[in-house]
């Protein structure tokens, strides 16, 4: 290990090792972040929905956009795996299927960032317990 | 991947660890590296977080799912279901028991809803093994902006300002008590970290020692900054392995950034730590006995003046402060006195972390504001009294405070408030009594343990409280009389206005608040030979009642000394002579027949 040697220093060594634990702050503050829900059930992993899933997570921290990626269980529309949810705060969720890292990338730049929905939209027709 | 996308966080405070915490690390990063999944989800080991109770705890993020009671064998579903699928583990997730509804977000749960993080801050959320976790959220920051932005003098103002009291027992200004020190001129002055934490229901400092051990070592820096010593010395107990661990993996990570060591941060500051071990004596927690056993000499106290700021460690100069106390440092330097003291009451300021136990729900460590009332202590955060049972008294301070009754359950928590009840904050342990417990028993234990502590150089504390005993035994024996009640109040008195240390000044005090609160007890006891609470065996006797006992001879073959007798298919009787009142008749019993009188 180098010596920190002023408080530049340590700043600098900050922003680096912040990423070890900014994970677990996004965690704990979910409530203004985006959040992505990737559908990990067997069909979903048999479609690819691990691949995609890794290229959202590696995609988002590339492009600097503050977001929770994380797994859920089956959501049913096993024809149109791999399926995502993408919530943005105070917003009604959109699932989106047939999500390959080229959908992806376009969920990216135009939902995400523009706000614009994009092809492959699956209507929801059903209620949770929760409503 | 470059980055983990899943972190497992496990709980590795000594709780857990007791409730094999580490076998259960160890499962869930084979059960990974089965799935191939060793380089997407980290598995790591933080901090308490408090929810003892319901301990071995399991956070994963950035799902925000908290796991409460987890079994090594659990490790398979958590990366099976939670990992693989998606899916939370219903059953590992809490249940509140208000409406059996499961909860997955710790931030919902009654127990942690009201608790405000700051001493506790990392406990929890960082591996304390790594420092780059605790740089990564703001650590040394603080040391950091002391060294380049502010004179010794202008932090020193900055922690009066803040309001920040001694968090050990007598809550002294810490500002003040750093000023004091660093007026004195001295070729060495020493800062000391009390480590000690005899109070036996308190573990809020071996806490914060295990789950955030840098928090103290930047604290006691720039307290070393701010009073002109190049010394800092922990006394810790060495009962407290695992803190003494990671309090020295610690410290060699702080000395390897050059974070300690000579010109930290590139100023001219020095500054460096040695760990010292004391042997587990309660009387070690008093500063000046503290001292003398870091010298190597006996641990006893002297008397005050000179105070250690004047003249301390070698007849230097010294500082000391509670683990507790240096853990709130950092935040109010980084956050700005104003924000601490919008916390809590108008003399006491910020948090207060309290250490729950006794007869209550959720066992375990919560940070709150000053200011809080014990009945949102005990009913919200600590769910209440065990098996439904009515709440009878707490006793805070440990064997140095006294206990309250429900007459202060709506009285704010603050220093002020508890010593005008006839407590003190003390340490922050909170011990739980239920309508089962008997004062004079609670009153007796306290002594006992007291008086096993007392160091023996004073006389009113070693003989006063050996007397105080006696007495207080007699009582328990149904042999007191009245005018052991009047003896009991006045000695009690003497030795806390003729003992030499903290020690003696306060080891009457779970005696003299029985005596204010529960006087009845004490009366049923003297006058009537009965102790209500049915816990002094003495004045207990075991009875079968003829009509509804069977004759299924349970109680006859478990008698461990033969005291029952009687016919199958017939009554029994219970020897009065020959019982021992252990009590296995009434727990084996499956009649209801056995009772006590």
């Amino acid at each position: 290990m180098t010596k920190i040697k002023s408080l530049a220093d340590l700043r600098k060594l900050k922003d680096e090792v912040q990423s070890k634990i900014k994970l677990r702050e996004k965690g704990d503050h979910p409530e203004n972040l985006i959040h992505i829900k990737v559908s990990m059930a067997t069909c979903g992993i048999a479609s690819g929905a691990k691949e995609t899933m890794n290229y959202l997570i590696e995609e988002l921290d590339h492009q600097g956009i503050d977001a929770i990626v994380t797994q859920t269980g089956c959501m049913g529309y096993c024809y149109a795996e791999p399926t995502i949810e993408v919530s943005i705060p105070g917003k009604e969720p959109v699932i989106y299927g047939h999500v390959n890292k080229d959908k992806a990338l376009e969920i990216i730049e135009k939902h995400l960032k523009l706000n614009e929905l994009v092809d492959g939209i699956i209507p929801t027709n059903y209620k949770t317990i929760e409503d | 991947m470059a980055e983990f996308n899943t972190h497992i966080l496990v709980c590795g405070g000594t709780g857990c660890k007791a409730s094999q915490s580490d076998l259960l690390k160890a499962n869930l990063k084979n059960r990974l590296a089965d799935h191939g999944l060793q380089n997407e989800v980290q598995v790591l080991q933080t901090g308490c977080f408090g929810f003892c109770e319901k301990g071995p705890i399991v956070k994963i993020q950035p799902d925000n799912t908290f796991y409460v009671s987890v079994e090594p064998k659990d490790a398979i579903e958590i990366v099976d279901e939670h990992i693989l699928k998606g899916r939370k583990v219903e059953h590992l997730l809490f249940k509140d028991p208000k409406n059996d509804k499961r909860v997955d977000d710790s931030k919902q749960m009654d127990f942690y809803k009201k608790q405000v993080r700051i001493a506790l801050r990392n406990c929890g959320f960082i591996n304390p093994e790594n420092i780059d976790e605790y740089i990564g959220n703001d650590g040394y920051a603080a040391l950091g902006t002391c060294l380049e932005n502010y004179k010794p003098t202008e932090v020193i103002d900055l922690i009066k300002k803040s309001g920040l009291r001694g968090r050990g027992g007598g809550g002294f200004p810490t500002g003040l008590k750093w000023e004091i020190t660093n007026k004195v001129e001295a070729d060495q002055k020493y800062v000391v970290c009390n480590a000690d934490e005899g109070d036996p229901g308190a573990f809020m400092d071996r806490s914060i020692l295990e789950g955030d051990p840098h928090s103290v070592i930047e604290a006691m820096a720039i307290c070393g900054y701010c009073i002109g010593a190049s010394k800092g010395l922990v006394y810790i107990r060495a009962e407290y392995p695992l803190a003494i661990k990671r309090l020295k993996v610690a410290l060699e990570q702080a000395a390897e950034y050059g974070l300690l060591g000579k010109n930290i941060l590139g100023s001219d500051f020095n500054f460096e730590i040695e760990i010292r071990y004391g042997a587990g004596a309660f009387v070690c927690g008093e500063e000046t006995a503290l001292i003398h056993s870091m010298e190597g000499l006996r641990g006893e106290p002297t008397f005050k003046p000179p105070f250690p700021s004047e003249s301390g460690y070698m007849g230097k100069p010294t500082n000391v402060n509670n683990v507790e106390t240096f853990a709130n440092i950092p935040p109010i330097i980084n956050k700005g006195a104003d924000w601490f003291a919008s916390i809590g009451t108008e003399k006491s300021k910020g948090t207060k972390v309290f250490a729950l136990a006794g007869k209550i729900n959720n066992v375990g460590l919560i940070e709150v504001p000053m200011g809080i009332t014990l009945r949102e202590v005990i009913y919200d955060i600590g769910g209440g009294i065990k098996d439904g049972k009515e709440f009878k008294a707490v006793q805070t301070g440990g064997p140095s405070g006294g206990c309250l009754t429900k007459d202060f359950l709506d009285t704010p928590i603050d220093y002020d408030n508890l010593l005008a009840a006839g407590s003190m904050m003390g340490s922050g342990g909170m011990i739980v009594m239920d309508e089962d417990d008997c004062m004079v028993s609670i009153a007796k234990f306290y002594l006992e343990f007291t008086l096993d502590e007392s160091c023996g150089k004073c006389t009113p504390c070693r003989i006063g409280n050996k007397r105080l005993y006696e007495i207080l035994d007699k009582i328990s024996q149904g042999k007191g009389t009245n005018e052991d009640l009047d003896k009991l109040r006045l000695l009690s008195q003497v030795i806390k206005d003729s003992s030499l240390c903290g020690l003696g000044q306060t080891s009457p005090n779970p005696v003299l608040s029985t005596l204010d609160h529960f006087m009845d007890e004490y009366v049923a006891h003297v006058d009537h030979h009965k102790c209500p609470a049915g816990q002094c065996k003495a004045l207990l006797s075991y009875h079968i009642d003829e009509e509804k006992c069977t004759g299924c001879t349970l109680c006859f073959r478990n008698c461990p000394v033969g005291a029952i007798s009687g016919e199958k298919r017939g009554p029994h009787y219970i020897d009065q002579s020959l019982c021992i009142k252990c009590g296995i008749c009434l727990e084996k019993c499956k009649f209801d027949a056995v009772k006590i009188a």
